[in-house]
């Protein structure tokens, strides 16, 4: 009861990074609250899976482990998730704001008619009294989020109606391991309780999914590609930039539409979020569905023939010139001083 | 033998133009000013338009309608769709939907929705001003239907189901649901037709019935209560027959405490030139604070 749900997910049956980082947020949270993390899994061939949601401070793992789990569908995780919330009644349930949680997490707050604050991008605990009644409330979870498209920060708040569930994206929250492990204590979810045989209706006749190879929200420093690399081929030189810098590659999505490289490595509002030790962005102009995914970055660093590029508003350095001219510059000047 | 017919309703919203932020946009203060943005046909509603019309050529027999809630002026949209191929419309309006977070609003549209009783509904993933691609997962567990996210393309459609192909973030899939079900179609999914000036020079005179009381001497308003293929369906809150606890700011669970706008102001950069001084420089400072290396 009024405990904190993660749910957890899994990606070719290991813990997603998005779910570890919940459960670093989530044990924060619970700390603050003084009440218990309870993770929730649901999918096949689980056992031992309990070890490492340990490891980031889950109190309780709660498992369905089935093979009409696993790949991921719509309603048996909506039944099972509803199911396990109303009879466990957590405060907080928090979800990756991936493809699975952007699809079932609504579907959920629906069904139990409590409030889902989308993309968080910070999740706090604190007081809130009703601009109208004036009625208090203590210990309400912040969920703040930007909307219009990057141009506001909201701050919502779900006042009657729990739990204060949120969805948050990949890569915006830090993760890392509890001071000591905690129990992960296993429960079984008893779901035949809760899936009936029209869950089932959804067949999944095919999937291709491409096995994660490129790490960009891992790296700590980041060479970012723009249109303004002109080719793919002269793209390679951002390569070359990050192999000497041991850096990873980003792009921007023009970049990435003119097919100088990958989606993978798309970095923005419909990319992935990172951020970095140092970002360097290559004729990258500065949109603001660019930024939003990099604007977190320690440092940034702006390479761009026009000084007036929005990019630079927030750069630390901004260096009026050519990448053609600049890179090649970079790269012999990191190789002189380095050792 | 006449097969049934597949009524089909695309759900779309009329949103400000937030991706092009113009400098006219921007207040002295440097935040954005919301209401001087354009009004737009939110653009994966354009995806999902596209796909329904594309859905009603494999069927034969079937229509497409455009569902929307919000003011007046939301017309506009219905009237677009209609130009690009979609057989009408209908509007969702009144002030008991003011304040609506995505519950109240999927809550509104579903009650709305009872009533057309569609065999497939289209969705757009999100919207670009509220951000959450919740609306369509909502709509779809209010009415019972399941759901398929993020569709890309529509692989066959049958008698009774729809196999569809989704975008995931690392992959595809492809999946078979049972009709009647909720779509909510993809950025990746093709881009909507264009207007078509034949479409345009029919419909331009469709409007709704607050719009024909509005300037009941006008032409068009003439010509739009002469032809009941130019009226636009509108619906106050009481037409739906909705639970008047779950519209609005009453049945929204999640509140706005605080909106505070994003500055745009300039951090003052170090500027640096592409002489070999400053980038060497750069580099041994980058080297020197253990930012590199
Ligand atoms: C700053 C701010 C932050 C907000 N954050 C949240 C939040 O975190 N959680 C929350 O519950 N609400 C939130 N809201 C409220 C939310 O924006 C509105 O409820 C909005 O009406 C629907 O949500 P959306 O714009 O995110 O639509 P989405 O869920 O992104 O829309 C998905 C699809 O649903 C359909 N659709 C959506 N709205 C309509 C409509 N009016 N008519 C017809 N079809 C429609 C369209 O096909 C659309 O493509 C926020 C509002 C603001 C201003
Ligand atoms: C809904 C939506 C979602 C989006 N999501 C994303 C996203 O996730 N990620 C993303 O990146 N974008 C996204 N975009 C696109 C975004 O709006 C911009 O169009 C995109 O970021 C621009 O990429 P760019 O800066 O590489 O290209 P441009 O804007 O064309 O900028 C190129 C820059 O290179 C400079 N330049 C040119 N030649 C040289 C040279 N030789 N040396 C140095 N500099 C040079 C130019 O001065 C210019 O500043 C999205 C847009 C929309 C509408």
């Amino acid at each position: 009861m009024n405990n904190v749900f993660v749910y957890i997910e899994l990606e070719n049956g290991a813990v997603a990074d998005v779910s570890l980082e919940l459960l670093t947020k989530g044990r924060e949270l619970a700390d603050t609250l003084k009440v218990k993390l309870e993770a929730v899994v649901i999918g096949e061939n689980l056992a031992g899976i309990e070890k490492e949601l340990a490891k980031y401070g889950a109190d309780t793992v709660w498992v369905a482990d089935d093979k009409i789990f696993a790949p991921f569908r719509t309603l048996p995780h909506t039944a099972v998730m509803c199911g396990l919330i109303e009879q466990e009644k957590p405060q907080i349930a928090l979800f990756g704001a991936t493809p699975v949680g952007r699809d079932f997490a609504p579907r959920v707050s629906s069904a139990l008619h409590s409030g889902l604050t989308a993309d968080c991008t910070q999740l706090v605990i604190g007081d809130h009294a009703d601009p109208k009644t004036g009625k208090g409330y203590t210990n309400l979870l912040y969920q703040i989020r930007p909307a219009f498209g990057g141009n506001i920060i909201a701050t919502i708040v779900n006042p009657d109606h729990r739990p204060q569930m949120a969805t948050v994206r990949e890569g915006v929250m830090r993760k890392e391991e509890a001071a000591k492990p905690h129990a992960g204590e296993v429960r079984k979810i008893d779901w035949q309780k809760f899936v009936k045989d029209t869950d089932l209706a959804v067949k999944i006749i095919d999937r291709q999914i491409e096995e994660r190879k490129i790490n960009i929200k891992g790296a700590s420093v980041i060479v970012a590609g723009g249109y303004g690399m002109g080719s793919k081929e002269n793209f390679q030189l951002v390569h070359e930039l990050a192999e000497v810098l041991g850096a990873e590659v980003g792009a921007s999505r023009a970049a990435v539409d003119a097919g100088f490289t990958d989606h993978a490595r798309q970095i923005g509002q419909t990319g992935v979020t990172v951020r970095p030790k140092l970002y360097i962005a290559c004729g990258i102009s500065g949109q603001i569905q660019h930024t939003a995914g990099m604007d977190q970055s320690s440092m940034i660093i702006s390479i761009n023939t026009d000084p007036e590029a929005p990019i630079n508003k927030i750069a630390d350095y901004a260096i009026t010139g050519d990448v053609n001219d600049v890179i090649p510059k970079m790269i012999k000047y990191y190789k002189q001083n380095s050792k | 033998m006449m097969k049934k017919q597949l009524n089909i309703v695309v759900l779309a919203k009329q949103v400000p133009d937030t991706r092009n932020v113009g400098k006219d946009a921007m207040t002295p203060e440097g935040t954005v000013n919301r209401s001087a943005l354009p009004a737009i046909f939110n653009p994966e509603d354009l995806n999902a338009l596209e796909m329904a019309l594309h859905i009603r050529e494999l069927a034969g027999n079937a229509t497409v309608r455009v569902l929307t809630m919000g003011p007046a002026r939301a017309a506009d949209i219905i009237r677009d769709a209609m130009f690009r191929g979609a057989d009408g419309g209908y509007l969702l309006s009144g002030r008991e939907f003011a304040g609506s977070d995505t519950l109240a609003t999927s809550y509104a549209l579903s009650c709305a929705l009872r009533k057309i009783q569609p065999d497939l509904i289209v969705a757009g993933r999100q919207a670009i001003d509220g951000d959450t691609a919740q609306v369509g997962p909502q709509v779809a567990e209010k009415l019972g239907l399941p759901q398929v996210t993020y569709a890309e393309e529509i692989v066959e459609l049958k008698e009774k189901s729809i196999v569809v192909k989704r975008r995931l973030d690392h992959g595809t899939e492809v999946v078979e649901s049972p009709l009647p079900m909720v779509l909510t179609v993809n950025a990746s999914a093709p881009e909507c037709r264009p207007k078509n000036a034949k479409r345009v020079m029919k419909y331009k005179f469709a409007l709704t019935p607050s719009e024909i009381a509005a300037a009941p001497d006008t032409e068009a308003a003439r010509r739009a209560t002469e032809k009941e293929y130019l009226q636009i369906t509108e619906w106050a809150a009481a037409d739906v027959n909705p639970d008047p606890q779950q519209l609005g700011l009453a049945g929204s669970p999640t509140k706005v405490k605080k909106i505070e706008n994003v500055v745009f102001q300039a951090k003052e950069a170090k500027k640096l030139t592409a002489a070999d001084c400053d980038i060497a420089d750069l580099m041994v400072e980058l080297i020197a604070s253990h930012t590199l290396g």
